[in-house]
């Protein structure tokens, strides 16, 4: 194998993680605040498939692009009113909201199987970077929507950490009722966080019908939404270690793709299953390593805020 | 200052505050007495905005203000410090400072707000590093963060929900003259208690509730213990618990050298050694979080020892897990009733069977069988219950504890390990929960009982031992023993070492 | 935020929820959500009414919508008592699917490899491969949430995927039918492998393996021991430790038997309907199952109606590609049911009042 073949396959699996990442860094958002969406691949799905409705429509990639945030946003709020106005079961809840963006997705986008494209977002090499060797087309050569990726990795780890609104996310996911008693709208801050966590599960899945395979197709998502979830795990809801994760993600699933291509004698459906596989043993290795450790999960995660509770 | 007038709330089934008035003056120190369940959180959550009022008015200097969320108390210079500490544990006592700063800018300067915490925690004698993580410090400095929250969120009014009962006895001192100097720099201080003693020593005036109804308000100058006694339980309190003397018998536990890690890790007991001996009612004092959950789960077969040896009657049972315990005849009444005690979504008759479901040969539990039973003990230990097909978890406090009691006495226990039996309870449920654990020692039982409240084990138990920082500071008899000297025990200074001055 | 949302109105605890009271709220569920989905058909331009007539017309309106509806409520309702037995412990095994994909693997082994032994051995050795397949397939995320306590939805959810290509792989490659037109099938299942057909019907006996395994599974909780450690192992894990049960083992021994009732539909797929493997062979009846199980209350007996319905709400699914939609819109239906089920069990423990002004 040589150099160039291996940067291609680097290269690629960015292209790949993407989509995760943006799912991944909106379930970090979400999560932070103490709350679990499951519904992460019903987000993407709609996401996806308005992205391309309207993209393809309007031939504007951005505009397909908003849609998607806007979509992905209000079926995060379904979720937000069911576990936080109601305070029902987020596991149950997430499941729901997975099984109806499956099929809502799926009816939207009846008509839209097998239509071109016709805006997509195509690779953009930056000037000079993009001249460094390897790096350079690893990591410069790419579309606008991973460069965004990147950015937004940057804005959150300093939301997070250096800033008000970061401060009280975390705490609200760690201990809601001191959050609650010091004043500050525990309900605001829980709402915000899950409907921007959707908008960015909707921006993971119009990178899908938008960038990463240009099209619609029902189920599209094909378990990256759950994978998404997993790696906020190992990511221990630190947006850095979650590029990390979605890119090592990305690069395993090009390479279970080339590896056909170079002829590897292994049947393609093992190399399908591959980056399930993956993800199932980096949760299982995650968790326990996470298990002794003090800064882990979120306290107050899936755990419902009520203050008139007696 | 702060005025409240016929304050009603009301809870499924509980009218927790019926027309209560309460009033503070600046510069004083005011309490609010009262049993537990009488109401004096529940009015002070109305205060901070936790919960709303269905009926009454607040006043704040004169002017009528409505509460609709804890942010509006703040803003009028009202703040708690809550019995469970609202602290966020992984974060930096800064940045749970940061917290309740008003008008904290959105990128916000951290040195800044280290030197305001340091300069107010010097103004009033409340050291603490502001860069230390929560869960590092110790129950007294969590405190002190919590109190330092309250005054750069500019509180007036500092309310203080029995802030006492995580102290030792000199922590406590030292707080009240913490206490003084704010006061004196024109802040208003509004102490939640139910131990009359600290009340009469470090207050201006008390107001008594009972039974969520204010009872009155007295300067406490002008009153004594026998007074507020009368008004808190609305009878004189008669008959003091009578103790027979003890006389040694047979060991039935012992304790070899045993460390063991707690929930996080880390070492929680330290080489313990200790025996426990039929018929004597073994207490366990301590600052909570000590060792004494750890050492119980230890006993109870819930927390397995990474060194030393157990036995029971004289047979080893290091190895033998909670189901080996409770055959051997160890029952466990653990601190958390409602989640670990009790199943709190099953109902009375089913959790009545959770300690002898296994009794009855065969795959199936004979509930015919249990619901008998159930309700022998239902009337026998006087459980109130609304329905025996409800969740345990909509029963109160006082009925859940004495449910619990009844079945693991009801199993002919050798030995009854306690965790904070009587916390949070009412005082004719207390008092009924400690005739109980008196009269099964009378019977022969051993009994350890682990409370933070020196007035019980001192009037119940024949031993003490204080626990510090997961060892034993040593073994008193609460005969001979003082108040000030369990107090420097608990703060960890060996019995040894005390004497030797 | 909360009090804004809802005006006037606040929500009191109360102590008391009553069958009938229950019973409405889920009726009112349903509706609600069937409501809520026809909203996003007519956004579209779709007559939600015609598209609900039609999907009721198609089930439960003839003798054959009817008979297709029970066809389609054996998998779903073994596939739902499955996931109830892990959801009352609290355990979220959502890998049903790849559960019963893997029983049908286990099945079909037997079915081309063994034909040649009689029905009355072969069949329950069948059944036996199905329950032990779906089992084991379960017990891979047990294992690591019994002893590391590794979230079991995203794990048992990821192995649906991992079974879904290990079929594909088999009838693809290994087990294709040579004289099959290089179609993804295997060859078709020998009678002595088939379970029999009631009439012309295409439901098949298995529809009694369903009302023993509900009958049993009502036994098991209500009366057994291991069913009451169940019990209190989902209400409280520490209640369970404190009453000296093993957490671990019931993690173990209920995801293994929740994923063997899921095996076990497989084998009744495959063996009662499609009589031969296939790349697809659910339309995700494990998915649907978690919705029946929650609408359910996990109530082995209500499983069974709610089964029913959904059974009829796919096969109006499947005779509305004939329109153009595609069938897996009926998810939307569930999901959006599921909404409202999940929104009503606050009513359940509380009731919506009028504030006192």
């Amino acid at each position: 194998m040589d150099l160039n073949y291996i940067i291609a396959i680097l290269a690629a699996g960015v292209v790949a993680g993407t989509p995760i990442l943006y799912a991944s860094l909106g379930e970090v958002i979400t999560e932070r605040a103490g709350i679990l969406n499951l519904g992460v691949e019903g987000m993407m799905l709609v996401g996806a498939v308005s992205a391309f409705y309207v993209g393809t429509f309007t031939e504007n990639k951005w505009l397909g692009l908003l849609v998607a945030l806007i979509a992905g946003g209000l079926m995060a709020l379904i979720h937000a009113v069911i576990t936080i106005s109601f305070r029902s079961s987020q596991v149950a809840s997430g499941l729901a909201l997975t099984i109806f963006g499956t099929g809502l997705s799926a009816y939207l986008g009846r008509s839209l199987v097998g239509i071109p494209p016709t805006s997509t977002f195509k690779a953009v090499a930056i000037p000079g970077l993009s001249q460094i060797p390897v790096i350079g087309k690893i990591l410069f050569n790419q579309d606008i929507m991973v460069y965004l990726s990147v950015i937004l990795v940057a804005i959150l780890w300093f939301v997070f950490y250096k800033t008000k609104v970061g401060l009280l996310l975390r705490a609200v996911g760690e201990n809601p009722s001191a959050v609650d008693a010091l004043g500050h709208n525990i309900f605001f801050i829980r709402y915000a966080a899950v409907i921007v966590g959707g908008m960015l599960a909707g921006a993971g899945g119009a990178y899908l019908s938008l960038a990463y395979s240009p099209s619609w197709i029902e189920n599209m998502s094909a378990g990256r939404g759950w994978i998404a979830v997993a790696l906020v795990i190992f990511a221990v809801w630190d947006p850095r270690r979650a590029l990390l994760g979605a890119w090592l993600f990305g690069v395993i699933a090009s390479l279970g793709l080339h590896l056909q291509a170079l002829g590897v004698m292994i049947p393609s459906n093992f190399l399908q299953m591959l980056p399930y596989v993956f993800t199932f043993v980096v949760l299982v290795i995650t968790t326990r390593e996470t298990k002794n450790r003090r800064s882990g999960t979120p306290a107050a995660l899936g755990i419902p805020y009520s203050r008139e509770e007696r | 200052m702060v005025e409240m007038r016929k304050i009603i709330k009301e809870f499924p089934g509980i009218l927790a505050n019926d027309q209560v008035s309460f009033d503070v003056h600046p510069g004083e120190i005011h309490a609010l007495l009262g049993e537990n369940g009488a109401g004096k959180s529940t009015l002070m959550s109305v205060l901070t905005g936790l919960y709303r009022p269905d009926g009454g008015d607040i006043y704040i200097e004169g002017e009528k203000t409505v509460f609709s969320s804890p942010k509006d108390a703040v803003n009028n210079g009202i703040g708690m410090v809550h019995q469970h500490f609202k602290l966020v544990q992984p974060f930096t006592v800064a940045e749970n400072v940061m917290l309740s700063i008003k008008g904290l800018k959105q990128i916000y300067n951290l040195k800044e707000i280290e030197q305001q915490i340091i300069k107010q925690s010097e103004a009033f004698g409340l050291s603490i590093d502001p860069k230390a993580k929560i869960w590092q410090l110790s129950v007294g400095e969590q405190q002190r963060v919590e109190i330092i929250k309250l005054l750069l969120q500019g509180a007036k009014v500092l309310i203080l929900d029995e802030p006492t009962a995580v102290l030792t006895p000199q922590e406590a001192n030292a707080l009240y003259k913490t206490l003084l100097k704010m006061i004196k720099s024109g802040k208003s201080v509004i102490l939640i208690s139910h131990k009359m003693n600290e009340v009469l020593e470090n207050t201006d005036r008390i107001t008594v509730l009972r039974d969520g109804k204010s009872i009155g308000t007295v300067y406490t100058e002008n009153t004594n213990e026998k007074e507020l006694a009368k008004m808190m339980v609305g009878r004189n309190i008669s008959d003091q618990l009578e103790k027979k003397s003890y006389s040694k018998q047979d060991k039935i536990f012992s304790i070899n050298n045993v460390s063991a890690l707690g929930d996080n890790g880390m070492l929680k007991l330290k080489n313990i050694s200790l025996d426990i001996y039929d018929g004597e009612i073994l207490g366990v004092a301590g600052v909570d979080g000590n060792g004494q959950k750890e050492l119980a789960e230890a006993v109870a077969g819930l927390r397995s020892v990474k060194m030393g040896s157990l036995s029971f009657s004289g047979k080893d049972c290091t190895k033998s897990g909670r189901k080996k315990r409770m055959d051997l005849g160890i029952s466990y009444v653990p601190e958390d009733r409602m989640t670990t005690g009790l199943a709190p979504d099953l109902n009375a008759y089913e959790n009545m069977a959770l300690t002898s479901y296994r009794k009855n040969k065969g795959f199936f539990i004979r509930w015919d069988k249990v619901r008998n039973d159930t309700d022998q003990l239902i009337q026998k230990f006087d459980v109130r219950l609304a329905s025996t097909a409800n969740p345990v978890k909509m029963m109160s406090g006082g009925n859940i504890q004495k449910l619990l009691l009844a079945r693991e006495i009801d199993s002919d226990p050798k030995l009854i390990v306690a965790v904070y039996p009587m916390r949070g309870l009412d005082i004719g449920a207390t008092d009924y929960v400690k005739r109980l654990l008196l009269e099964q020692s009378e019977k022969g039982k051993a009994v350890l009982l682990i409370s933070e409240d020196l007035e019980d084990l001192l009037s119940m138990t024949d031993r003490i031992i204080v626990m510090h920082g997961g060892e034993i500071m040593g073994v008193v008899n609460p005969s001979e023993t003082s108040r000030e000297e369990i107090g420097l025990m608990m703060a960890g200074k060996r019995k040894v070492d005390l004497h030797e001055v | 935020m909360k009090s804004k949302l809802l005006g006037s109105w606040e929500i009191k605890k109360t102590n008391s929820s009553s069958a009938m009271k229950k019973f409405g709220i889920s009726v009112s569920s349903i509706v609600l959500g069937l409501l809520f989905a026809g909203l996003f058909v007519l956004i579209t331009g779709k007559d939600p009414l015609k598209l609900y007539s039609e999907i009721f017309q198609s089930s439960v309106g003839s003798v054959y919508g009817l008979t297709e509806t029970l066809v389609e409520m054996i998998p779903l309702a073994l596939c739902s008592l499955g996931v109830s037995l892990a959801f009352r412990m609290q355990l979220w095994n959502i890998g049903a699917e790849g559960q019963f994909y893997m029983g049908a693997f286990g099945a079909a082994y037997f079915a081309l490899f063994f034909s040649y032994l009689p029905i009355l051995i072969l069949l329950p050795l069948m059944m036996i491969a199905g329950f032990i397949c779906g089992g084991l397939w379960a017990l891979i995320p047990a294992i690591p949430k019994a002893f590391w306590n590794v979230n079991e939805t995203i794990s048992s959810l990821l192995l649906n995927y991992v079974a879904y290509f290990w079929m594909a792989y088999l009838v693809y490659g290994p087990w294709k039918d040579p004289k099959g037109n290089n179609f993804p099938l295997t060859k078709q299942f020998s009678e002595s492998a088939t379970i029999p057909v009631f009439g012309n019907t295409r439901i098949s006996y298995a529809i009694f393996l369903v009302l023993i395994i509900a009958i049993a599974m009502f036994i098991l909780i209500k009366y057994s021991k291991w069913g009451y450690e169940i019990s209190v192992s989902g209400s409280s894990r520490k209640a369970a430790d404190y009453a000296g049960m093993s957490y671990v083992k019931n993690v173990l021994k209920v995801m293994f038997l929740s994923g063997a009732i899921a095996g076990i539909a497989g084998m009744a797929e495959v063996s009662g309907v499609l009589h031969r493997l296939q790349q697809t062979i659910s339309p995700g009846y494990g998915y649907t199952a978690i919705l029946i199980a929650l609408l359910a209350r996990l109530n082995p007996f209500s499983i069974l109606l709610v089964s029913f319905m959904m059974g009829g709400l796919l096969v109006g699914g499947f005779s509305l590609q004939t329109s153009g939609f595609p069938s897996s819109m009926v998810s939307m239906f569930q999901g959006s049911i599921l909404f409202f089920v999940l929104a009503g069990e606050v009513f359940n423990n509380y009731r919506l009042v009028r504030k006192k002004v």
